[in-house]
């Protein structure tokens, strides 16, 4: 018998389904959409649309107002709603303290990808959609006492993929960082690498690495928070990179995405697979902590591993 | 039996017919045109060849890149090397077959080589997990060549992999971050590095072993961020795009040394590695020794400084 060649698909142990830094944006919720409450179904009284969002975990009608106050966790069951880079931001660093950087580079189509859509198509529906340049923010912010070079992905922006831009905007911050001498932190969210640049993309995982090589050995601490989902090409570089690793509660955290991994194994997924709490289960990451503590439990953590670094 | 594909056909039946007249009973009275006939065929096929493999396809590439019969990296470890002394083991876990690893000279120096190696046969490819490798395997490598670091020996990796394995497996033992932490750490040796993409470069699978100061490929080798079948699934909804998504993709080795995401190109033997393993050994080995000859030259400091650049560079964006 000879390896398997291109044109005969193996369903076994197998060449053809090893699905590498990509992971597909499906099966993950889009970020926050209002479901309007159409009149009469789950209560009996009028609600006017718009206001009130129903919890998929619990099924609570969660007043919008309060959703938004209480950062997308819901009141009653702490789901974690999907939310955005800039309400992140918002919610971690103090007042008018984060100045952003790198705010107007964006993604050039260099390969002019041209596949089912073209990739400068999905580029101008996803700026327009999101508002953003692309699936990340950086800058410079105050968390309590301590000044952080910042990173924030954002999924809504093509699966929080990772291209030229993300990948760039990820090194200056950890460069800024490593030159200033500043704590870095990385928030992440990603199916992984972006198809549509090619080798362009997957050489951003050994690009922002190495930035962290360099940041790590002046002694400077860098932490990354995994948030639903972060996968492939992002886990396999600076999202596992962090001094502590830190997750949002029942993020979906991997390399390979489930369904490759179910094809290629040819066996049943062990319960709760690739979750945050599987993770902490096996010693892979520090700890889990809700939205609501984020801020609060970093600057802590800040304030431990910066204590020799001020005195510096 | 000769492994064929489809896109060779062309010269393959000249070259039966070329066997044929050679098999002929030899005789005293050899008639004159046969010989004529021998050499008229061979020219033929020559020309056949060069056509045929100066114009290949994204997507033919990728399958001489997974030819059964091309060289792996144990083929070049003892041909293009020698004197191979195989080390084990992450000192953790395991001892995963689908990386190699260990001493090697490479003409008259000491190195460490390490490579990712595919099976020839069902047997060997379940020892070899079909060159995809665990987290122990990219662990292995880094235990090892973290010594080649502390002892001075430069490292050459060998690149042949579909892809890191996905397996629950290599989930539970945190296959990222082996991965990330190869990258890492591969930024910092001050040892010369030379990765070479000699078959399958299959994404964060073969950058696990590919940060170096200069990167190789062989010609019809390819090196992609995802595989075609994988993206043909993901943007045009059916595996059989592949041929598509590898032309989309821009991963042949010509198109990556394009865009500089690669240092060279390593000529094959016309018609591809598997013709020839010998050639190719000896091919490879010269570019190995220019290469490493030139980096020797270099002061480790400024050596490991324009290796961060090397990856600085990679990227197309507008500033805005």
């Amino acid at each position: 018998m000879v390896p398997p060649m291109a044109d005969t698909p193996k369903k076994t142990l197998g060449l053809e389904t090893v699905e590498p830094a990509v992971t597909p944006p499906t099966d993950v919720e889009p970020a926050i959409e209002k479901k309007p409450v159409s009149p009469g179904t789950s209560r009996k009284r009028e609600i006017p649309q718009g206001l009130w969002t129903k919890c998929p975990e619990c099924g609570e009608m969660i007043f919008d107002k309060e959703l938004e106050e209480n950062l997308k966790v819901c009141p009653h069951c702490t789901h974690h709603f999907p939310t955005t880079a800039w309400d992140r931001i918002n919610a971690l660093t103090e007042p008018e303290s984060f100045q952003e950087t790198e705010a107007d580079m964006i993604s050039v189509d260099t390969l002019e990808f041209t596949g089912t859509a073209a990739y400068a198509d999905k580029l101008e529906k996803h700026k327009e959609k999101t508002g953003l340049k692309d699936a990340v923010i950086t800058g410079i912010g105050r968390m309590g006492d301590h000044e952080v070079a910042l990173g924030v992905m954002d999924f809504n922006f093509l699966g929080g993929s990772m291209g030229s831009v993300v990948g760039e905007k990820i090194t200056r911050i950890i460069e800024l960082a490593t030159e200033r001498r500043l704590p870095a932190i990385v928030i992440s969210s990603s199916g992984g690498a972006r198809m549509y640049e090619g080798m362009f993309s997957l050489m951003q995982l050994a690009k922002t690495s190495a930035a962290i090589a360099y940041h790590g050995r002046q002694g400077l601490p860098y932490l990354s928070v995994l948030t639903h989902p972060t996968t492939a090409g992002v886990m396999a570089s600076y999202a596992s990179l962090g001094d502590l690793i830190i997750s949002e509660p029942k993020a979906m955290i991997g390399f390979a995405g489930p369904r490759v991994i179910k094809d290629t194994t040819q066996s049943e997924l062990p319960e709760g697979f690739q979750t945050a709490e599987f993770l902490m289960e096996r010693g892979l990451i520090d700890s889990i902590i809700d939205r609501t503590e984020m801020k609060a439990r970093i600057t802590e953590y800040l304030d431990y591993l910066c204590l020799n670094l001020k005195k510096g | 039996m000769k492994h064929l594909l489809d896109f060779e056909k062309p010269y393959i039946d000249l070259q039966r017919r070329l066997e044929e007249l050679r098999e002929q009973p030899e005789e005293t009275d050899v008639p004159l045109d046969i010989g004529d006939e021998i050499r008229q065929l061979e020219e033929k096929i020559e020309a056949k060849k060069r056509e045929l493999y100066s114009n290949l396809s994204a997507w033919q590439r990728v399958q001489l890149a997974r030819h059964p019969q091309r060289p792996y990296s144990l083929d070049y470890i003892n041909k293009t090397f020698s004197g191979f002394s195989e080390l084990h083991g992450d000192r953790l876990f395991h001892d995963d077959h689908a990386i190699v690893a260990g001493f090697a000279m490479l003409g008259e120096r000491r190195v460490m080589v390490v490579g990712t190696q595919k099976g020839r046969d069902t047997k060997e490819n379940i020892k070899r997990n079909f060159g995809c490798a665990h987290p122990e395997g990219y662990r292995k490598a880094l235990r090892i060549m973290g010594m080649a670091n502390r002892f001075g020996l430069p490292i050459v990796c060998l690149i042949d992999t579909a892809g890191a394995y996905p397996g629950v497996a290599a989930e539970e033992r945190h296959i990222a971050k082996a991965i990330a932490i190869n990258l890492r750490e591969m930024t910092l040796f001050s040892v010369p590095m030379i990765s070479v993409v000699i078959g399958e470069g299959g994404s964060g699978g073969a950058l696990g072993i590919g940060v170096s100061d200069r990167t190789l490929i062989l010609e019809n080798a390819y090196y992609s961020v995802i595989s075609p079948e994988g993206c043909a699934a993901i943007l045009w909804k059916d595996r059989a795009a592949a041929p598509q998504a590898a032309e989309a993709l821009k991963i042949t080795a010509n198109d990556l040394h394009e865009l500089n995401l690669v240092d060279e190109v390593v000529p094959e033997p016309l018609g591809g590695a598997h013709n020839d393993h010998n050639a190719m050994a000896d091919t490879l080995r010269d570019a190995l020794l220019r290469n490493l000859n030139e980096l020797e030259q270099i002061d480790p400091e400024i050596r490991l400084q324009e290796r961060y650049a090397k990856y600085r560079r990679h990227g197309k964006y507008i500033e805005g």
